[in-house]
């Protein structure tokens, strides 16, 4: 029943639609910055306030700055510190998951309580916190390393239940009375399910760690030497674009990030059906 | 009893996760580049004009307590627990000076508290019964705009939606005001008013982000509680769509959704704070953010401390709920 | 009572998959009729077009079933659902998910009764209830669990009592003894035999294991590869199975006492 055409045919329509909107955001993020012609962060560079043309395809901030190359660098840099996260996340979490779930015991008793705690703090205070003691101003680092400790057992509590779920199933007792080693049952039986499941959180993560470095940002206390796509909003604000209805330079980066964010929900949700799914038939 | 052990495991939990949380805040201020109390004091008294010697003196000392820098590291942290738990006092507010730290903090929690509460019930509510309809006949029209809907709007930022109720609203169309104010003597009817005008679009902001994910989380809950044998059979006996959407539906399918909950309010605080700053609401949001930008320590540290302890009884409390609707685990 | 006729049932919307091929078979009045076969010979599926139950893709695609119930108009098995639980009771598998978890037990069999039951106060229904399951062997402590508390057997037991207490004309009931172990089979198979005696309405049921169709079965159908391959007296077809299929089925119960001749007719069987 599971031949490996079912596995393109399962596919929710929806994350035809994540994935086009992520590899049109990815292009941006990723390919295009490799082409930018000078530092887009530098302060008059070009002409302030231009309104887009052909040398500058999205016009030109108060500051001088090109909005374009400005908004790949940007998202640039808030995809790398979203992939950062999310992989460490993912790591630390299906690591520890798959420990407690299937070593169980004191051990697992240890790490469920240590992963509800760190649920129950919220992530934003303590970036708040630390953003303050840095001087008001948080390197991307320093965020992203606080996003890794406080986002970790999301990925870790759903693996764990899929790990004791796992614990019980028939096959996995036949591979273990056949002698199969504890790795190889990880390995070999285990790890199927937890990859769907793990690629979801992935992107979720993603999702999380982009959205709360731009909101600490919005208030501006996020880097003020790095563009990212919440800098650019708070910059934008702060030299009253709105106001003064230079409405490509706010509207720029809201939409990159709202369609980053509707394209990682999409795929992410489409990857949890899937898993959803597969689970159920077995 | 099954159910004795769950609310002690819980209770186990909660206690942890202040203690943790407290660690963590301990800890953090330790890893600043520069000595804190040096930073803060210097601008405290450039701020706030001249201040005689013994004046400069008890502030240092309140720092240095605040920040528990006497005694060794287990006194230290000792009497730093002490002074959370036991005596609930974070000192003076430095840009307030000397207002209490936990004088404000209690004027600006019921804010906090009565808009996340209202924004939550009223997200929740609309999010699940209409995810429920949706999820009842999923090839709808209805069914699927709204899915399509709540795709839409749970991916994006609190704040991008505040900064566009704010917009549109207060500044395009100026029916809200742009910042927050309060008229109208203590509970006159000219007060509530005026606090129910100026939190409509806050409130809003947090329910359009948030209604989504109910909507669809309910949505799916209920696509597979179609299928499932009691519903079959209750059908087979007759029983109106009505009845057994009421009864048999809405009970089982709403269960994850209060687990859901728990799970939802930490991400909710962040947004509400966001949501509070960008509508100058003088809720625990703004209250961090003055703190931050005064360098306001002792603020800082009382409000974040509340912020963790506000979000892990909530969290606690959601929990016991459970029990209470599910009788698996009332009766083991 | 009940006349299927050349009926062809399958599921499926694009394709179809056809589960019953052309059955043909009565049930009358007064009667205990057993549906024998094995997994995939359509009985299942019968039995829920015979009570009306086309969701899930089930569609009729030829052929009629008509009810006749004493008192009323032919009903075709499509416009069934008019005489749910007042004509016709249907009792399912007791598995785990059968009934709301979240429900008391009590709550639950109440819901659904016809008018006729529903007279008086709640306290008088459920006295009512209370001694109907008594005069079945049934705790009334019952009422108050909540599905979770029963055991399996319970579970059916209660599935049974509350099919027969609206008194209908007739029960249907689909594998009411499989996954059970056999002192509970037992119980449940003289509660339907009670009921049934009681009542004195039809009673239909399924079921894979041929010794419960002997022990209550007044009239036995098999079903083979979707068709009804054969109909009779319990007792004669055990006697004299006509159909080859019926032949190897019956020849495949293991009997007592001979060894060498039983071998010889699981090989039978097997080939």
């Amino acid at each position: 029943m599971a031949d490996k055409r079912a596995i393109f045919k399962d596919v929710p329509g929806r994350m035809y639609i994540g994935l086009t909107l992520l590899l049109i955001v990815g292009t941006i993020g990723l390919v295009l910055p490799w082409f930018t012609p000078t530092d887009p962060l530098e302060w008059y560079a070009s002409p302030r306030n231009q309104t887009p043309s052909l040398d500058h395809l999205l016009g030109t901030t108060s500051l001088g700055q090109d909005i374009f190359w400005l908004l790949t660098w940007a998202v640039r840099n808030s995809l790398i510190l979203g992939v950062t996260v999310a992989f460490f996340s993912t790591l630390i979490g299906v690591f520890l998951g798959l420990m407690a779930g299937y070593v169980g015991g004191p051990l697992d008793r240890t790490l469920s309580f240590l992963m509800d705690a760190l649920i129950c703090i919220p992530t934003l205070p303590i970036l708040i916190l630390l953003a303050a003691l840095f001087g008001g101003q948080l390197s991307l680092w320093a965020a992203g390393i606080a996003l890794v400790i406080f986002n970790w057992p999301f990925p870790g509590r759903q693996v764990r239940a899929v790990a004791l779920s796992m614990r019980e199933r028939e096959f996995v007792n036949v591979a273990w009375f056949s002698g199969e080693g504890q790795s190889r049952i990880l390995v070999r039986h285990i790890f199927p399910y937890i990859a769907g499941w793990s690629a979801a959180n992935f992107v979720n993560t993603v999702l999380v760690a982009v959205a709360t470095e731009s909101a600490l940002a919005v208030i501006g206390l996020s880097s003020a030497t790095q563009a990212t796509v919440g800098t650019m909003i708070y910059w934008a604000l702060e030299y009253q674009a709105l106001l003064g209805e230079r409405y490509v330079w706010i509207g720029a980066p809201v939409i990159a990030i709202v369609a980053l964010f509707i394209g990682l929900f999409l795929l992410s949700s489409g990857l949890a059906m899937r898993s959803a799914d597969r689970r159920m038939s077995i | 009893m099954a159910l004795a052990s769950f609310i002690l495991q819980r209770l186990l939990v909660y206690v942890l996760v202040l203690v943790v949380g407290m660690t963590i805040l301990f800890f953090v201020p330790r890893f600043a580049p520069t000595d804190p109390v040096d930073a803060m004091l210097a601008k405290v008294t450039s701020q706030s004009g001249y201040m005689d010697a013994s004046q400069v003196d008890s502030l240092r000392q309140s720092l240095s307590d605040t920040f528990g820098l006497s005694g060794t590291l287990m006194e230290q942290y000792g009497a730093f627990l002490r002074r959370i738990f036991v005596e609930f006092d974070f000192g003076p507010s430095l840009s307030m000076y000397p207002t209490p730290v936990m004088e404000l903090i209690g004027n600006a929690l019921p804010w906090t508290f009565g808009l996340l509460l209202s924004a939550t019930v009223i997200a929740w509510v609309i999010g699940n019964f209409v995810g429920l309809l949706a999820g009842w006949k999923p090839e709808s029209n209805a069914g699927r705009v709204m899915e399509g809907l709540a795709i839409c709007l749970y991916p994006i930022p609190y704040y991008i939606i505040a900064l566009i109720l704010s917009v549109l609203f207060s500044y395009v169309w100026p029916i809200f005001p742009l910042a927050t104010t309060i008229r109208g003597a203590p509970w006159s009817w000219d007060l509530v008013q005026s606090i129910v005008w100026n939190s409509f679009l806050p409130a809003m902001s947090i329910v359009i982000t948030t209604f989504g994910w109910w909507i669809i989380s309910v949505k799916a809950q209920t696509q597979s509680l179609k299928e499932e044998e009691f519903i079959r059979y209750a059908r087979l006996k007759g029983l109106s769509d009505a009845r057994l959407l009421g009864r048999y539906v809405l009970p089982n399918a709403l269960l994850p959704q209060i687990t859901f909950l728990a799970l939802q309010i930490g991400l909710m605080f962040n947004g509400s704070l966001i949501t509070e700053i960008i509508f100058d609401y003088p809720g625990l949001g703004l209250l961090i953010y003055t703190a931050v930008l005064q360098g306001d320590y002792n603020l800082l540290m009382g409000t974040i401390s509340l912020s963790i302890v506000a979000v892990a009884t909530a969290t606690m409390i959601i929990d016991f709920l459970y029990p209470l609707v599910d009788p698996r685990i009332r009766h083991g | 009572m009940i006349e299927v006729k050349d009926v062809v049932l399958g599921y499926g919307s694009r394709a179809f998959i056809t589960a019953v091929d052309g059955a043909t078979m009565s049930v009358g009045h007064n009667e205990i009729v057993g549906i024998a076969g094995e997994s995939g010979s359509g009985k299942s599926t019968l039995i829920r077009a015979m009570y009306g139950d086309f969701s899930t893709g089930l569609r009729m695609t030829s052929g009629r079933i008509t009810a006749t119930f004493p008192g009323r108009e032919p009903v075709d098995c499509h416009d069934m659902r008019k005489t749910w639980w007042s004509d016709i009771s249907y009792v399912p598998q007791g598995s785990m998910s059968v009934l709301n978890p979240l429900m008391k037990v009590h709550k639950q069999l109440v819901d659904g009764l016809p008018k006729s039951k529903r007279k008086g106060s709640r306290q008088a229904i459920r006295r009512d209830l209370e001694s109907f399951l008594a005069g079945l062997d049934l705790d009334p402590s019952v009422l108050d669990a909540y599905p979770h508390q029963l055991s399996g057997g319970m579970r059916q037991r209660v599935l049974v009592a509350v099919a027969s207490y609206v008194e209908p004309h007739l029960i249907l009931a689909d594998e009411p003894t499989t996954a059970l172990d056999v002192v509970v089979q037992k119980r449940i198979l003289l509660m339907l035999v009670e009921i049934q005696r009681r009542l004195g309405n039809s009673l239909v049921f399924v079921s894979h294991d041929l010794g419960v169709h002997y022990q209550i079965a007044d009239r036995l159908i098999i079903m083979y590869e979707g068709k009804a391959v054969e109909a009779g007296p319990t007792d004669e077809i055990f006697a004299n199975p006509k159909h080859e299929y019926t032949q190897r089925l019956i020849g495949s119960l293991p009997k007592l006492g001979t060894r060498s001749s039983n071998a010889t007719s699981l090989r039978r069987a097997g080939s």
